[in-house]
């Protein structure tokens, strides 16, 4: 044997030695998708009570509208779903082609809304939010998506994503999914092309904002980074 | 031919030899991936003894898989430890009731590309991309040690299943190379019954290796009982 290979088993020899003397007993981690049900619905119930709050009546009259029911159903189905994606991907062995999931939902949640700008393009008397609506939708987004995301960040952080990047995405694509299905009580307009053209940017934003603070979060729990 | 393997083997199976002998259930049917998802979960109880058999149990697997992916044989050894490391900290994200090598395969792929990644980013000079490409190996083939460590519990436990006196011949005159002598003196049996009990164990395990036998649970011989009760394989 070489002194390379004598000197690398004894390097591993130590390790395992190491590694074998701070073992300490582990809870194993709930299944993914349970976790993601947990932050989900812990989501909910901000929504839930938030819902006194909210303008009921208006909001039935909104949710007659087909494409502004299913925008906030999309909305809904697209944070649960990328929560799904972003758990899933958090555990080593899980494929990543979850994190495709959530594409049919976001496409569904942009889609409607998107539709809805054409209808009030179409019909005369929409209802336009001035630019001081529109920026406190932005708030109200930014405000309600970074609890969401450091929620989310500080659970997935308790596995082990090996593509923290990504997983970071998908955890930043729900909780931006998340704080838009809270915003449909208290949003008191019709879909319009520059509110999707906002709400598309305050996406991109926590998604952004998610990987570049969350990968880096998250990445730090591999030895090597 | 069988003498020159055992003995050839002897230095480095020595070891599993023993421990199998030591062990009292053999269960063959059990495979690798298994083997380590029971230790995996048996060490997230908290039980040391079987985390540290994991976790060696696993550098041959992890240096294959390493290999496979393109580490070069220099670095496997540094993407083993961080793998080891990840091990560790990621524990707690097993599941017992999926398979053990698949988790395994994707943290150690994982630390495979971030080595990759490094070493891609220091400056290489290369004059000669044939020759580069076209450069032997000068490592052991992916999977070599795990093919190595098979074929050594296998013969392990072929000879924990010979008749007591036919094993004794084996692992004292063969695999620890023994005079006689000192066997007779050692096992209480005379130098002629050795002599013949080394001679009827290489042939049942020439046998049983080139077949490719199975062991039953209890640890002996299952499909035709040519080492326990054959004609002529009986101890003396």
């Amino acid at each position: 044997m070489s002194d390379g290979a004598l000197s690398a088993g004894l390097r591993h020899d130590r390790l395992v030695e190491a590694l074998a003397g701070d073992l300490t007993p582990v809870r194993r981690l709930p299944a993914p998708s349970m976790r993601a049900l947990g932050w989900f619905a812990a989501a909910l119930g901000i929504g839930v009570a938030l819902l006194p709050m909210a303008d009921l009546d208006a909001l039935r009259l909104r949710m007659a509208t087909p494409d502004l029911r299913i925008a906030a159903f999309g909305a809904v189905l697209t944070a649960l779903t990328a929560a799904v994606a972003a758990f899933q991907t958090s555990v080593p062995g899980r494929s990543t082609a979850w994190a495709l999931l959530p594409l049919a939902p976001a496409a569904l949640w942009i889609g409607a809304s998107g539709a809805g700008c054409l209808r009030s393009w179409i019909v005369p008397g929409t209802d336009l939010p001035d630019a001081n609506e529109m920026g406190g939708c932005l708030v109200f987004l930014l405000g309600f998506s970074l609890p969401l995301s450091v929620g989310l960040v500080l659970m997935l952080r308790r596995a082990c994503p090996l593509r923290p990047n990504l997983t970071a995405a998908l955890g930043g694509l729900a909780a931006a999914a998340a704080a838009a299905a809270l915003l449909v009580p208290f949003h008191p307009h019709d879909a319009t092309a520059t509110d999707l053209l906002a709400h598309l940017v305050m996406v991109g934003l926590v998604i952004g904002a998610n990987i570049l603070a969350g990968g880096r979060l998250l990445s730090a729990r591999s030895p090597r980074t | 031919m069988v003498l020159a393997g055992v003995t050839g083997m002897a230095g480095a199976a020595g070891g599993a030899l023993w421990c199998a002998h030591e062990r009292p259930a053999i269960r063959p049917a059990m495979t690798l991936d298994d083997r380590l998802s029971a230790a995996m979960a048996a060490a997230q109880d908290g039980d040391t003894q079987a985390y540290r058999d994991l976790l060696r149990d696993c550098l041959p697997v992890i240096a294959g898989m390493a290999r496979a992916q393109g580490v070069s044989v220099e670095a496997v050894d540094d993407v083993v430890q961080e793998t080891l490391l990840t091990i560790h900290k990621a524990r707690a994200t097993y599941d017992p009731a999926r398979p053990f090598l698949p988790w395994l395969r994707a943290i150690t792929q994982r630390r495979a590309i971030d080595r990759l990644r490094h070493s891609g980013r220091r400056p290489q000079e290369v004059h000669d991309p044939i020759a580069y490409e076209a450069h032997a190996d000068a490592g052991p083939a992916p999977g070599q040690r795990i093919e190595a460590r098979e074929r050594e519990r296998s013969l392990a436990r072929a000879v924990a299943a010979l008749p007591d006196g036919q094993r004794q011949a084996v692992e004292h005159l063969a695999l620890r190379e023994r005079s006689l002598d000192e066997t007779a003196h050692l096992t209480g049996r005379s130098k002629g019954a050795l002599k013949v009990n080394l001679h009827r164990a290489l042939k049942a395990l020439r046998k049983t290796l080139s077949n490719d036998k199975t062991l039953s649970d209890d640890g002996t011989l299952a499909d035709d009982g040519a080492v326990s009760k054959g004609k002529g394989n009986r101890d003396v």
